[in-house]
């Protein structure tokens, strides 16, 4: 018998292995909602309020309801009669905020159709069901809406003054939220401060718009009074907690499923009406039924983000360091309020960055508008907060004659600091620390990969006295990722010896069936392909919170791991029983258990979950049960930080007002990267969105409350052609804080962006003494703001 | 986003579109390459009662080389005439222009007949038509007539084809040899209609500026020859100096759209330095 | 009585007939009544570009077509790329490059990269940008596209000088 050595495997964490999922993406086999089809599939289509403020007199569904082909009509007040509204649908915040954070919130519930009233444009008032969404289409046509119109109000400011329409008569106010969070003696800073500036920062609305629209299926299976919904969204657990309560099931008759996701990013991380409708309706008209949104619903109805208002007010030395940091910023939520606070607190957490601030205070208030509700997207929070900090740090230096670098160098949080505590709660409730990370390193990284600010001044100055415009911009930030409270992971030995893993998480194309794959294989010593992933359905585990804010790397790759441990225990136990050797004298290897230093000793993993199967001749030691499989829910004891310097150099052609970017740079440290091909993707796609946000996309509602952005001639998504190319930099600090040392990358990339623009395009125009404090930066902004427009139209 | 329904034919000869035409009057619509057409029925902006598809009229694609003439059928693909030899050599402008147009998927459907008869204010093939003062072939039950650009574009999707009649031809006159041309953009991305654009033809003569001229899109309702412009050129030759002052002319000649997209001023503004870039590009590039 | 039209088409070498209403935009045609759910819908106003197929050859958006204008022509969708199981260059390029995360513009933007590599076998990168510019992808920032394009066009240049002259 030859003696094998036993060969040292290389992890596949941290290998850029291509994706699982890629071959049914591009052979056309990915099957996304659009696609489900069912045998006896009805076709839904919502009627959507055109006005922006109304109240509802009258919904005559009579004629539609005798179109061709229809089946089943309900309004708002039809469904009243059969439905209470639905209760608190917003993400709910754990007792040690609330206990610490002064706040004040009213909950607006959004009805799944409205009755009273109708609040934005696009908000649904009925919903046709027919045979197919063309004759769907063609009954909605011939619904009569009888609409008293109301004044609308679409600015947040305006919203709180005392005279303002109202939106939520019960509250009579528009102020649905507030609180305030800081630490130290702000006036008493200020006052002693040398120096103070204020100013105003705007961040504006716009939004996800996925690829992939909404859409849902439901089905009622009428033999198991159970219902099925299948929903592009990224939170399966928790649209079935919320029908359970509309349908009055038990969690355990309700599966909701999704299926392939055409992108979420954050958009798609809550329960919308629709999601609960839709399986309400199934049930009521006894046929599946589907409902697909099309893009131009989506720029209406689905989550619009960011539109903020910051009022900023520091005080500082002549050197640029940051003595005191006051902000007040009102966040305009549109209609209803799905999220809560959750927006508004991480900015205000966020405002922070990486920098040392002992006196620090942030006031928030949440305006109501009649506008489209405003949800998380990529950033949620974080950008707005990013850009009234990283615009002030660069108009601090401009007063004291400083390079922009300079100032952050200064302000910034040393590495020997680290971890370092903020002394303000989280939205967990925990004290925010920043556990790991070397700011300044990213910084110079960044700089050096632009050729350094000295060459690069030294460029500026020669461009200038040619009559070209180079600028630098930087944007730095930290970010919380991988909060909780919990995400779940079944872990399963299959008889086949294959490892079955099952977890709340809701891929959009993270990659996540890949790298989820990479994890166990290492913890498990199998390959990849050995590895089953079930993601995104609640039957495969019974509990789940979903994927939003950057939170699946960290907190699955911990459930699984904790899983794994006491089935680890398990297999060698019956292992070790099978082998007749201790359990301590054994390790995994390539698939099976075998005796550490004894090459041919093994039993495969098969063979162990044979061994371990209930009933007869089975090669369990006694004490130990059958089955082979474990759950675990981790909790992580708070987010652990991530963060980013993006940096660039722009050439801002003043006469058209064209900004070219020249070269854009991130410098960013997730931790520990499972898979670096698909990190890099994260980071490039989340920048490209920030790009899109910072130049692009606009929604923009006129005066009297329509919505000019509907459709994409107008709501104008960044093609190849408006994208650079990004240069990566990396650095790793593993997290403390989980098993694995990582950190959450999915959202960073959209957070700097649009203040590495703002900064950039400043420092370009500088000659002209202009300041770009509100997004998007636009080429009218930039020629007027170099005095080449001059207003002579009559 | 579906569209209303509607009766449909798709008739094989310009006399059965043409009756077609007739017959349904006020409620038809032609479908040609249907990339301006079709999102706007899936909006149910329009829902004409009938459709009538012109894509099945083979007699209607075509490029034929007429020596000082190009005779384009008013169903040819965008796409054929970005690709076409003739259209090349006779009027490089047109191939110029159409690589703004859209995209390449977007070309291979939509027709040169189909964007000049749309006449939407942003677009660039009838700022091409102007320019090179083309002629259209109208047909109808009174017959057939050419229509000069000059008098073809009335108002912002507003031309002058009578309801009964069909656009079938578009006439080019081919470009002088060594005419330097040039088109000048700006949109908010590449594909876009134009917020502005200038296209300019010249021709020299040493110093001398024998012909010049300049059409707009995107600037006003219709696009527009900047004659004035022109004249400057023409009388003060292709210097820098000459230049600006044909730039600011057409600044000063144009009545600028103001919409969501950009301010009258801004408008205004973009026509100076457009025409600017322009006309240093023709005159770099003139023979 | 709703007007039908007939449709007689060759979808991926493969001919249907259909039947439907003159206004059955083509990419439903071909997903609903022909089950091909490759082609995916992501504006319906021709713009997003997610719905490109081959008509004739040429890159079109399928959600601006009616169905009936494609009765007599041959189309190619993304099922019909691959080749008895084994990958085009473009999509093996794509899987080595990470040039798909959701994967829904996917399909079109292979499509797309098609013909645009027919018409420019050899593009520079700034060519690619602006080829692929007519598909808006919201996950990728593009630059893993532009690799696996760059990549297919390679391996598809060394294909075509391995063939032997005809």
């Amino acid at each position: 018998m030859t003696q094998e050595k036993t060969q040292a495997r290389q992890p596949f964490v941290g290998r850029p292995l291509p994706r699982r999922e890629d071959r049914r993406l591009l052979t056309g086999r990915g099957q996304y909602i659009a696609d489900l089809v069912l045998p006896g599939m009805l076709h839904a289509v919502f009627v959507r309020s055109q006005v922006p403020h109304a109240c509802i007199r009258a919904v005559d569904l009579s004629r539609a309801a005798s179109a061709p082909g229809v089946v089943y009509v309900l309004s708002g007040l039809d469904l009243l009669k059969l439905l209470p509204p639905v209760s608190d649908t917003q993400l709910s915040l754990p007792r040690k905020w609330t206990a610490t954070v002064q706040h004040q919130f009213h909950n607006p519930q959004q009805p799944l159709l409205a009755h009273d009233k109708v609040r934005h444009v696009g908000e649904a008032i009925a919903v046709i069901v027919a045979e197919s969404r063309y004759a769907a289409e063609d009954a909605a046509e011939l619904v009569e809406v009888d609409l008293e119109p109301l004044p609308p109000v679409v600015d947040a400011e305006r919203a709180l003054a005392a005279d303002s329409p109202l939106l939520h008569d019960r509250f009579r106010t528009n102020l649905i939220g507030e609180f305030a969070i800081g630490k130290g003696n702000m006036e008493a800073a200020l006052a002693a401060a040398p120096r103070r500036l204020k100013r105003r920062f705007y961040h504006h609305r716009y939004m996800a718009s996925p690829m992939e629209c909404r859409g849902v299926v439901g089905l009622h299976d009428a033999r198991t009074d159970t219902i099925t919904i299948w929903s592009s969204t990224q939170v399966v657990h928790w649209v079935r907690r919320e029908a359970a309560m509309v349908l009055r099931l038990p969690e355990a008759r309700i599966r909701c499923v999704a299926l392939d996701v055409g992108g979420g990013f954050g958009i798609k991380g809550h329960v919308y009406p629709e999601d609960l409708l839709i399986p309400f309706v199934a049930r009521a008209v006894g046929a599946p039924v589907r409902w697909i949104e099309d893009r131009h619903e989506h720029l209406m109805c689905s989550c619009h983000s960011r539109d903020q208002i910051h009022d900023v007010e520091v005080g500082f030395d002549d050197d640029g360091r940051i003595l005191a940091f006051r902000d007040e910023f009102i966040f305009d939520c549109g209609a209803w309020n799905p999220i809560g606070a959750g927006i508004a607190y991480n900015t205000a957490v966020h405002l922070p960055g990486p920098y040392k601030l002992d006196t620090f205070s942030v006031r928030s208030r949440i305006a109501s508008t009649n506008k489209v509700p405003n949800a998380p997207y990529r950033g949620a929070g974080r950008p707005e907060a990013t850009f009234a900090t990283e615009r002030m740090m660069d108009l601090v230096a401009r007063e004291v004659g400083r390079d922009p670098a300079e100032v952050r160098r200064l302000n910034m949080i040393k590495p020997e600091e680290m971890p370092y505590h903020v002394q303000l709660p989280y939205r967990d409730g925990e004290p925010i620390v920043y556990d790991s990370g070397n700011y300044l390193g990213g910084l110079e990284k960044a700089l050096a990969a632009l050729g350094g600010v000295e060459a690069f001044r030294e460029r500026q100055r020669k461009a200038r006295a040619e009559g070209r415009h180079l600028g630098l911009g930087i944007g730095t930030y930290v970010e919380g990722t991988g909060v909780g409270p919990f995400e779940s992971a079944t872990v399963r030995i299959d008889p086949s010896g294959k490892i079955y893993v099952a977890s709340g998480a809701c891929p959009q194309g993270q990659g996540m069936e890949t790298i989820f794959a990479q994890m166990v294989a290492d913890a498990w010593s199998v390959d990849p392909d050995d590895v089953i992933i079930a993601l995104a359905d609640t039957s495969a585990i019974s509990t789940g919170f979903g994927t939003i804010a950057s939170r699946s790397t960290v907190t699955v790759s911990a459930a699984i791991h904790h899983a794994s441990e006491p089935l680890r225990e398990k297999v060698f136990a019956v292992a070790a029983n099978m082998l007749e050797c201790a359990a301590s004298d054994l390790e995994l290897r390539q698939g099976s258990v075998g005796i550490v230093g004894v090459p041919g000793a093994a039993v495969s993993l098969a063979q162990v979950a044979q061994a371990a199967r209930p009933g007869w001749d089975h090669s369990r030691p006694d004490g130990v049960d059958a089955g082979l499989e474990s759950t675990y829910y981790f909790v992580p004891p708070t987010v652990t930080w991530a963060y980013a310097t993006h940096a660039a150099i722009v050439d801002v052609d003043v006469a058209l007002g064209r900004i070219k970017i020249e070269k854009y740079v991130i410098a960013h440290d997730c931790g520990v990267v499972v898979n670096p091909m698909l990190v890099e993707g994260q980071i490039i796609g989340g920048a490209a969105q920030g790009l899109g946000g910072a130049l692009l996309e606009e929604l923009t509602y006129d005066a009297e409350g329509q919505l000019l952005s509907a459709s994409f001639m107008d709501y104008m998504l960044p093609t190849a052609s408006d994208i650079p190319d990004f240069h990566l930099v990396h650095q790793h600090s593993p997290s403390p804080l989980n098993p694995l040392g990582v950190k959450g990358v999915g959202e960073g990339g959209a957070i700097a962006p649009p203040v590495v623009i703002a900064n950039a395009v400043s420092d370009a125009l500088s000659p002209y003494k202009v300041e770009f404090n509100a997004t998007p930066i636009k080429p009218e902004q930039i020629v007027r703001a170099a005095g080449l427009v001059t207003a002579r139209e009559p | 986003m579906k569209p209303a329904r509607f009766d449909y034919h798709s008739p094989t000869s310009v006399d059965e579109a043409l009756a077609l035409l007739q017959q349904h009057a006020n409620d038809v619509r032609l479908l040609a390459g249907g990339q301006s057409l079709v999102p706007m029925m899936n909006f149910r902006l329009v829902a004409p009662g009938v459709v009538v598809d012109l894509n099945r009229i083979p007699e209607l694609a075509y490029i034929t080389d007429r020596g000082n003439v190009v005779h384009i059928g008013a169903m040819t693909r965008q796409r054929a005439a970005e690709f076409s030899p003739i259209i090349g050599e006779k009027v490089p402008l047109l191939r110029e222009a159409i690589k703004l147009v859209g995209h390449l998927p977007t070309r291979s459907r939509g027709t040169i007949g189909g964007s000049i008869a749309h006449a939407d204010p942003s677009a660039e093939i009838p700022m091409v038509f102007q320019a090179l003062e083309g002629e259209a072939v109208a047909r109808g039950p009174r017959g057939e007539r050419t229509i000069k650009a000059e008098e073809f574009f009335r108002d912002a999707l507003t031309t002058s084809l009578a309801p009964d009649e069909m656009l079938v031809e578009v006439r080019l006159p081919a470009m002088p040899p060594g005419a330097g041309f040039a088109v000048e953009e700006f949109a908010r991305r590449h594909g876009d209609f134009a917020i502005a654009a200038i296209a300019a033809v010249v021709v020299r003569d040493g110093a001398r500026c024998c012909k010049a001229r300049l059409a707009t899109a995107g600037i006003s309702s219709c696009p527009v020859r900047l004659r004035a412009a022109e004249q400057v050129l023409e009388a003060e030759g292709l210097g820098e100096s000459a230049v600006a002052r044909a730039a600011e002319v057409a600044a000063d000649a144009v009545e600028p759209l103001a919409d969501h997209n950009a301010s009258a001023e801004f408008r205004r503004h973009l026509t100076r330095v457009l025409t600017g870039r322009a006309l240093l590009s023709a005159v770099a590039r003139a023979a | 009585m709703a007007q039908l039209v007939d449709v007689h088409l060759k979808v991926n070498g493969k001919p249907y007939v259909g039947q439907c209403e003159p206004r059955k935009l083509l990419a439903d045609f071909l997903r609903e009544d022909l089950g091909l759910t490759g082609t995916h819908v992501g504006c319906e106003h021709g713009i997003c570009g997610a719905c490109t197929i081959l008509f004739n050859g040429e890159a079109a958006r399928s959600c601006i077509m009616l169905a009936v204008q494609a009765s007599g022509a041959e189309l190619v969708t993304i099922e019909g790329l691959a080749k008895n199981g084994k990958l085009h260059p473009l999509q093996q390029a794509f899987h080595e490059n990470h040039g798909l995360q959701c994967g829904f513009c996917t399909p079109g933007m292979l499509m797309a990269a098609l013909d645009f590599l027919r018409v420019n076998p050899s593009p520079s990168e700034e060519e690619v940008r602006e080829g692929i510019s007519s598909v808006l992808c919201r996950c990728t920032g593009y630059r893993d596209i532009v690799r696996s394009v760059m990549a297919a066009a390679a391996a598809m240049r060394s294909e075509t000088t391995r063939e032997p002259a005809k």
